[in-house]
């Protein structure tokens, strides 16, 4: 993967196949500590434990489609990368939390990419899904819930062009204001 | 700074375009947004459709995403299913492909074959 923002498209397709009605992510740049931190927690269905030990192997997957499964152990190799790395939480009928970290100055760290852009991407796909996303630095903090757009339009379908085109410019805003200077990538 | 507040305006400017629309396409295009498409570069491509149904103010064609279509070194790959759920299945999409594809496929009911599954098997 080219940058984070599509690890996190491909991470919350796992969510949506486990049938999660809410996926929240976490995007938490701590400059004092030096870490970048992505969280992606659902409340799909879960993995038992037998099948988290062995989620990372590329070999392991649900699909059937074939035998290989590299969304997870993609993931974990750009973490690494960056001398970060991955873990996963799961319950059964509960929920699963994966998380990465990234050393934020490392030079092989992925830039975090077009984080607006996979967020519309998922509501334009699965609209009926409440996705939450949280921006955070050292101070301040910004928060995006889908649900809570909803509300607001009323009887408009969030799928509006208009609408997803306001949320592209409402999270860009939120990723300037809370990575700008922070991450190099990003201007401040 | 942009507000939760300006979503109201959009409500209210939508609310009259939808009541005035009419037309009824009955078409659906599947992106394929698996590992392989997503790192193939399927999210461009997603967003071209989007962009691209809504300059021709085409509103009853519903964008969607699925996983893995199986032929991961034809990626990106789009199913266009008509109402009748034949299904036509376009392969190495990029967003300049997207744009054919509308006009020829969705507005004017024309496959782009070249663009096609069968085609690319052939090469």
């Amino acid at each position: 993967m080219k940058d984070l923002s599509l690890h996190l498209l491909d991470i919350a397709q796992n969510s949506i196949t486990a049938g999660a009605s809410k996926i929240s992510i976490l995007i938490c740049a701590d400059k004092e500590r030096d870490l970048l931190e992505l969280e992606l927690t659902d409340n799909g269905i879960g993995m038992d434990e037998d099948f988290l030990k062995e989620v990372v192997d590329p070999f392991v997957t649900t699909r059937d489609s074939r035998r290989i499964g590299l969304g997870i152990p993609l993931l974990e190799a750009s973490a690494r990368l960056a001398s970060g790395k991955l873990s996963i939480t799961s319950k059964r009928f509960v929920g699963t939390t994966v998380k990465a970290d990234f050393r934020m100055s490392h030079i092989d760290r992925l830039p975090l990419g077009d984080i607006a852009n996979t967020l519309t991407a998922l509501i334009t796909a699965r609209p009926d899904i409440v996705f939450e996303l949280i921006l955070k630095n050292n101070n301040e903090s910004f928060v995006f819930n889908s649900s809570e757009v909803k509300e607001r339009l009323g009887e408009i379908p969030i799928t509006e062009f208009e609408v997803l085109t306001w949320i592209c410019e409402y999270v860009n805003e939120g990723v300037k204001n809370i990575f700008g200077g922070v991450l190099d990538e990003i201007l401040g | 700074m942009k507000s939760l507040a300006e979503l109201e305006e959009i409500r209210k400017k939508t609310l009259e375009q939808i009541n005035l629309r009419t037309e009824k396409h009955e078409m659906r295009v599947v992106v394929g947004m698996a590992t392989c498409g997503i790192a193939a570069g399927a999210r461009t491509v997603m967003n071209a459709f989007v962009e691209e149904l809504k300059k021709r103010n085409i509103s009853d064609v519903p964008v969607t995403m699925t996983g893995c279509i199986g032929v991961c070194r034809l990626e990106p790959i789009v199913e266009v299913i008509d109402k009748d759920g034949n299904k036509v299945t376009y392969v190495k999409m990029t967003p300049e492909k997207v744009t054919r594809v509308v006009t020829e496929h969705i507005v004017n009911g024309r496959v782009c074959v070249d663009l096609t599954i069968g085609e690319a098997d052939k090469k």
